[in-house]
């Protein structure tokens, strides 16, 4: 699995721009799934199964789009200004690098500062490709990159840009590979554009119009120093989310996870995260209203360029999730 | 052809003089209605109060293509009558409250004249005239004993459309440019595409006609008609300006990425291409802040494939701005070129 954590996070697939993560995604499911479409916003819909008399209409959301950067001029000596796609932090920019959909690799950093205690804007901030004229400049204004960052194994803990939902696929993708039998009509939905508003969940929602809804995504933790405060550490399994910035979570669908995960022995962390959301929330508020919910993989240092997540809370992510859509659903 | 001749111009007038502050645009929607005529099969109002015309092409396997320009302007509404004809308001729409003080406005469907005073450098200190106004201690003053101004009624700047050689002068060319081209383009479809047009309400306030239309029309593709700033001055220390969103005169201003959407990067390629075929100039708007009806439309339903054009113009928002008549024109010619070359082939592949 780890491969496909490498593969999955070491693709340049920003917000908007997610075709060559759907390339890598669609060749991975493809063995196992009936039916696969791709949606108006670019959203990719694997099918696997139908409903059964026990079974529900079930969608699964994992989002491809990573957080990037998109210019939007190119000066007279070739530096290139940018705007953030996505929830970008200005302190993780300076000295890092970025490659651009066409290849183009880049830097970044920023006007002299007059303050050095101060983190320098995004206005401030340029991209340096290595140009000497804004003729020369391979890059146009609206092309975008994302940061470059290779994937790292340490063992029980993984590091990777765009963990930040490539985990979130690569548990979805494993669960797809893993699962025997399903009295349910599954949707793997591996959504567009969700760091940007949970565009593609929303679209793709109102398309598949499920009686379920849940959405594999990240979810911070409180377990570094000084860290904000969160009942949720790497290593002590995925998380069952109560509540976020942007959703209550059914609370019948949290009974059910907390259930299944006690019966199967897998060890899980309850989540209530005070800020952002995940695709749940779209689905949740599609059409005439879904019971919705999210599993959550633990990650540090979320939005960064280097996004940390526990190997065994991955692991168990995929047996819960397998675990919960292997039998009927009693809500 | 479509055209942007003496008739359209003087149209443009007429729609840039009415009021129609969000969530009263009956005075636009009345000349709309009026201009639509003969030019369309099917003509309705929805709940909300946007124009639906619809205009099916002959050609074999048309698309059904939305187009959208939004009636409504920014504005202000009258919440409270502090007597003596003074009224304080809050703004409706995106509004920089520094721009206000000393504007003339009009009030209510029959145009009653007020000011938005400010007290005059006479009576105010040096210290007092570095500070700004904050939006509490503004009134609108119509001067006593008028008794038909109620508390509701919205305002708007009374600015009267003018111009100046190549330049357009009037409030409210956002959206008027973009509502006149779309009735242009309701009385020259090309045939090839069937023609969807919303002419929105409350766009200003969270494109909330445009939500409704898209989910009735429920089209294969939207182009969204739309007007945005131009901050291309240069810098009065001769330093590059990298932030002017666009620039007046060099042609419409075709939208990548805004806050609220992503251009379907098809459409992107379509306009751009067209544009390069046929020799009409044009630009990206530099992707950042701001948003059109598209992000509401491209998020309808199952999602729809949308893109924004827009006429710059410099002074977006406030009392009067200004628009180059031959960025119209050809923000015209664009879109009429790139629907008549539009095929369900554009489409057949998976956005990218």
């Amino acid at each position: 699995m780890k491969k496909l954590i490498q593969n999955l996070t070491e693709t340049f697939s920003p917000s908007g721009y997610e075709t060559a993560i759907r390339a890598v995604i669609r060749k991975e499911i493809k063995p196992f799934a009936n039916a696969i479409r791709v949606d108006a916003l670019g959203n990719l819909i694997a099918r696997k199964g139908s409903k059964s008399k026990s079974g529900l209409k079930i969608m699964l959301a994992g989002h491809m789009d990573e957080i990037g950067l998109m210019a939007t001029h190119i000066d007279e000596n070739g530096f290139i200004r940018f705007t953030g796609l996505g929830g970008i932090r200005p302190a993780a920019l300076t000295g890092g690098r970025v490659r651009f959909m066409d290849g183009t690799p880049g830097v970044i950093n920023s006007d002299r500062l007059t303050d050095l205690t101060k983190t320098p804007t995004l206005e401030q901030c340029f991209i340096d490709v290595g140009a000497s004229s804004q003729k020369d400049c391979p890059v146009k204004v609206g092309d975008v990159c994302a940061f470059e960052r290779p994937f790292l194994d340490l063992g029980n803990r993984m590091i990777a840009k765009s963990m930040d939902d490539r985990i979130g696929c690569a548990v979805m993708i494993e669960a797809l590979r893993t699962l025997k039998t399903s009295p349910h009509e599954l949707y793997f939905v591996f959504t567009t554009q969700e760091e940007v508003g949970l565009r593609g969940a929303t679209t793709s929602a109102f398309g598949v119009d499920p009686d379920l809804g849940l959405s594999v995504d990240v979810t911070a933790t409180g377990d570094t120093p000084k860290g904000s405060k969160m009942e949720v550490s790497l290593g002590k399994g995925p998380a069952v989310k109560v509540k976020d910035g942007g959703m209550l979570a059914d609370p019948r669908i949290v009974n059910w996870m907390i259930r299944t995960a006690e019966k199967a022995k897998i060890p899980y962390q309850r989540e209530v995260l005070e800020g952002g959301t995940t695709d749940a929330r779209a689905i949740q508020m599609a059409r005439a209203g879904v019971p919705a919910g999210c599993l959550s993989v633990p990650t540090r240092y979320v939005h960064s360029p280097s996004e940390m997540v526990d190997t065994r809370d991955v692991q168990n992510s995929v047996k819960l999730l397998v675990a919960l859509l292997s039998a009927p659903v009693d809500l | 052809m479509p055209t942007i001749g003496n008739a359209q111009l003087k149209l443009l007038e007429k729609l840039c003089n009415a009021c129609a502050v969000s969530g009263d645009e009956g005075e636009v929607r009345k000349i709309v209605l009026a201009e639509l005529k003969g030019h369309a099969e099917a003509v309705r109002v929805d709940a909300l109060g946007n124009v639906l015309v619809t205009r099916t092409g002959t050609g074999k396997k048309r698309l059904k293509v939305m187009l959208s320009a939004h009636m409504d302007e920014v504005g202000f509404m009258l919440v409270a009558d502090d007597g003596e004809g003074l009224f304080r308001f809050e703004t409706v729409g995106g509004m920089d409250v520094r721009q206000l003080p000393g504007k003339a406005v009009l009030i209510g469907k029959d145009h009653l004249p007020g000011v938005i005073g400010a007290r005059p450098i006479h009576l105010t200190t040096a210290e007092e005239r570095k500070q700004k106004i904050p939006l509490d201690a503004l009134r609108i003053d119509i001067g006593p004993g008028d008794t038909q101004v109620k508390l509701g009624d919205r305002a708007t700047f009374a600015t009267r459309f003018q111009r100046s050689g190549p330049a357009l002068i009037a409030k409210a060319l956002d959206d008027r440019l973009g509502v006149v081209t779309l009735l242009e383009l309701v009385r020259n479809t090309p045939a090839n595409i069937d023609l969807l047009a919303a002419f929105t309400v409350q766009e200003e306030i969270g494109a909330r006609g445009a939500r409704v239309a898209a989910y009735a029309f429920n089209p294969d593709l939207a182009v969204v008609l739309d007007a945005t700033p131009a901050h291309d001055l240069p810098g009065w220390d001769g330093e590059e300006n990298t932030s002017y969103n666009t620039k007046l005169g060099l042609g419409p201003a075709v939208y990548v990425a805004d806050t609220d959407t992503f251009s379907d990067p098809r459409l992107v390629r379509h306009f751009t291409e067209t544009a390069r075929a046929a020799g009409i100039p044009c630009q990206f708007r530099q992707p950042g802040a701001g948003g059109t009806d598209a992000g509401a439309i491209h998020k309808a339903r199952a999602g729809i494939p949308s893109i924004s054009i827009s006429v710059p113009h410099r002074y977006s928002h406030t009392a009067a701005s200004i628009a180059r008549l031959e960025d119209w024109k050809n923000s015209l010619a664009l879109l009429h070129a790139s629907l008549k070359r539009l095929t369900p082939e554009l489409l057949a592949s998976d956005r990218a």
